[in-house]
């Protein structure tokens, strides 16, 4: 059991969904992506994906695209991802998922990546770009360390794979909303939620939604839906907007919105 | 539990998948693998959002090859369109004043639009037909794969959007007018180094928002299965002619073919029919910049480690954390970070030999082919001209080694004029 297995089981118990924030390590710097993680605790985020910033990240869209830029060009090194989870309260309970390209696991070596990652606090990874029928070592090697593998089910994954990557998946199910790559969206497909409700039906794995997540029309919208809500480019705009003395004032209005977001999820509720 | 970097240096190495096991074996013509495997390298690392598309195009490709009508088409169109088969010209001249083995230069950039890369827009054009896709995308670096895509997509009445680095796009203003002269969208990209990476970048991004109606025409042998093969197969043209040129002009196979790599689709092409002869000595040229230190370059086979990158594993300039790092050449196709995994998987099995060549070298050979031949070549095709007229001093005579002439090189006179610091009227 992770600390992830650990969370849904209860937000289950409780009927209560989890609302999970992306935010990219180091932008614009480490010391803030410190603060905002313990910050996102504090306001009652369920759990949080650390974006490790790479130079070519084809899923992502502009927003995050631009994060992971601003944080490389300040000299973002792997180590500090590492070093950031581990310099945290240890208080904080929200558990961390890395959302991590499979060129970067691959390069430091996937035994390696997973160990440090879990010596220094992360319960799993997110890898966009690895597909099911790449992952068998993968899969293997995260489940003899009790490290979640999380996996993506797009709406062109056709239904028998959908169960396929929920079966070498763990912690939980990505559910990417729209055909495209990340950003905030005004509408979602109209098709969405029979499909979430499809393989709710085929997998006992929580399902979480993300993509196009903008606000708290949609959270509202989606929360029934789904046992959490992944919300990452909504978030990552309004940290972009920091400046050098408004750190302090950014960090309450991310506080605010994630807030805004858990307050839309709560009244959408059967 | 801690481990220090240098755990993780050591077991990278030990990581599966890193080329070692191919090493063993004798290069093969049979890959890649249904995976898309060639080798060790190769594969598939995109977003799932792309897995349908690429499932589509390997089983729609599938059938085209064995179709007879589609490989009439393509056929007929390579002879009207583009002119086909393109000269093997005995390079007298030149093999004269270097005094080793004879030179033939398989002239490619005798074909519509300059260059090789309208053989293989061509299939995927058709391609893009069978699938009933309605638009194309395509990256382009020196602009050449670009105008090919263009072309196509106008013969075929295809809306077409290409997107080119912003660097590239100044470098290589002649092809950007172009494309936009036969109907195409130009998107400059202002993202990362503004090359030819982060075009493929932009790319793929569009590629995930408008799969279901748009095909993307990779130019070159690198990006996931099938693009690799297929792209390879398209250009196969290239060296199955040379086979045949050869035997008709001198009696046999050629001692040596050397081809320029930036991804490598020109000498993936022309290397492929000859794979299995094994007294033909293969020679992949990459672009050396200025210099051997990181980021002066762009030869990942000599300088670089098998990584991921665009969605295929091979080898690719990576810093220890898997970043990809900035790479030099002159030359805009040229200018990229990774390359097929085919020629990965020649370079493991040892049936190809890579050798890099700098910018100031690639100059002198465009000057050297363009003053006794009176062909002016692409600045990509002046790297292999450069080390092929090294790699002939030393053969004997009654040898023959064959460039392939990939491109021509009116795309590069501004750039020339830039590099010599001439003015341009």
């Amino acid at each position: 059991m992770t600390a992830i297995d650990d969370l849904f089981a209860d937000l289950r118990r409780q009927g209560r969904k989890a609302l999970m924030p992306f935010v990219t390590a180091g932008d614009p710097d480490m010391e803030f992506t410190g603060q905002l993680l313990e910050a996102l605790s504090d306001a009652g985020a369920s759990m949080c994906e650390v974006g490790v910033p790479y130079s070519d990240p084809i899923a992502d869209g502009p927003v995050i695209q631009a994060s992971y830029q601003r944080s490389l060009d300040k000299g973002f090194r792997l180590q500090q991802l590492f070093d950031l989870a581990a310099s945290l309260k240890p208080q904080m309970a929200m558990p961390l998922v890395t959302m991590v390209s499979y060129s970067i696991i691959h390069r430091i070596g996937l035994e390696a990546y997973v160990q440090r990652a879990l010596a220094a606090g992360y319960s799993g990874a997110i890898v966009p770009d690895l597909l099911v029928e790449e992952a068998a070592e993968v899969s293997r090697v995260c489940q003899a360390h009790d490290f979640n593998l999380i996996q993506l089910v797009t709406p062109t994954t056709p239904r028998e794979r959908q169960v396929q990557i929920a079966n070498s998946s763990s912690g939980f199910l990505y559910f990417v909303s729209v055909t495209g790559i990340t950003g905030e969206r005004n509408q979602l497909p109209s098709d969405l939620v029979e499909n979430v409700q499809w393989l709710k039906e085929q997998t006992d794995l929580p399902i979480c939604i993300g993509f196009g997540i903008s606000g708290p029309d949609t959270a509202r919208q989606l929360a029934p839906v789904a046992d959490g809500l992944i919300v990452g480019s909504a978030f990552v705009r309004r940290i972009a907007e920091v400046t050098p003395d408004s750190r302090a004032e950014t960090i309450r209005q991310v506080q605010a919105f994630a807030k805004e977001l858990l307050a839309a999820m709560e009244d959408s509720g059967p | 539990m801690t481990t220090t970097p240098e755990d993780a240096a050591s077991s990278s190495s030990d990581a599966p998948g890193n080329g070692e096991s191919a090493l063993s074996a004798a290069a093969s013509s049979q890959v890649p693998d249904a995976a898309g495997r060639f080798g060790d390298f190769g594969g598939r690392f995109v977003p799932e959002t792309l897995t349908q598309a690429l499932d589509q195009l390997a089983d729609e490709y599938d059938k085209a090859k064995r179709d007879p009508q589609f490989q009439r088409d393509l056929t007929d169109l390579l002879k009207t369109f583009v002119g086909r088969p393109s000269p093997l010209y005995h390079a007298r001249r030149l093999s004269q004043a270097v005094g080793g083995a004879q030179i033939w230069l398989k002239r490619e950039d005798l074909n519509h639009t300059g260059a090789h890369k309208i053989n293989n827009t061509l299939g995927q054009a058709l391609l893009t037909r069978r699938m009933g896709k309605t638009r194309v995308i395509a990256e382009t670096g020196a602009g050449q794969h670009g105008v090919a895509s263009a072309t196509a997509c106008a013969h075929f009445g295809l809306p077409c959007v290409v997107f080119m680095g912003a660097e590239d796009v100044r470098r290589q203003k002649p092809n950007v007018f172009s494309m936009r002269l036969l109907g195409a969208e130009v998107r400059a990209v202002e993202s990362g180094s503004r090359t030819l990476r982060d075009a493929v970048n932009e790319a793929m991004r569009d590629w995930m928002s408008s799969v279901e109606q748009t095909h993307y025409i990779i130019g070159s042998v690198i990006g996931p299965h099938p693009f690799p093969m297929m792209v390879r197969d398209f250009q196969a043209v290239i060296g199955k002619e040379t086979r045949g040129q050869c035997l008709d002009s001198f009696g046999r196979l050629p001692d040596c073919v050397v081809a320029c790599v930036g991804g490598g689709s020109n000498a993936a092409g022309m290397f492929y029919p000859f794979v299995e002869d094994e007294g033909v000595r293969l020679v992949g040229v990459e672009a050396g910049g200025r210099g051997v230190e990181p980021g002066e370059h762009a030869s990942p086979l000599t300088f670089g480690a098998p990584g991921v990158l665009h969605g295929s594993f091979s080898y690719v300039m990576q810093d220890e954390d898997g970043q990809t790092c900035d790479v030099h050449s002159m030359s805009a196709g040229l200018d990229y970070p990774g390359v097929g995994p085919e020629h990965s998987y020649w370079k493991a099995t040892k049936r190809a030999d890579y050798l890099h060549c700098q910018d100031s070298e690639a100059l002198d050979a465009f000057d050297k082919l363009a003053r006794s031949e009176g062909i002016l070549a692409a600045l990509e095709t002046s790297h292999a001209t450069a080390k092929a007229i090294q790699i002939a001093a030393d053969m004997p005579s009654d040898q023959h080694l064959v460039i392939c002439l990939s491109g021509r090189g009116d795309k590069d006179a501004m750039e020339l004029a830039r590099l010599r610091g001439e003015a341009w009227e």
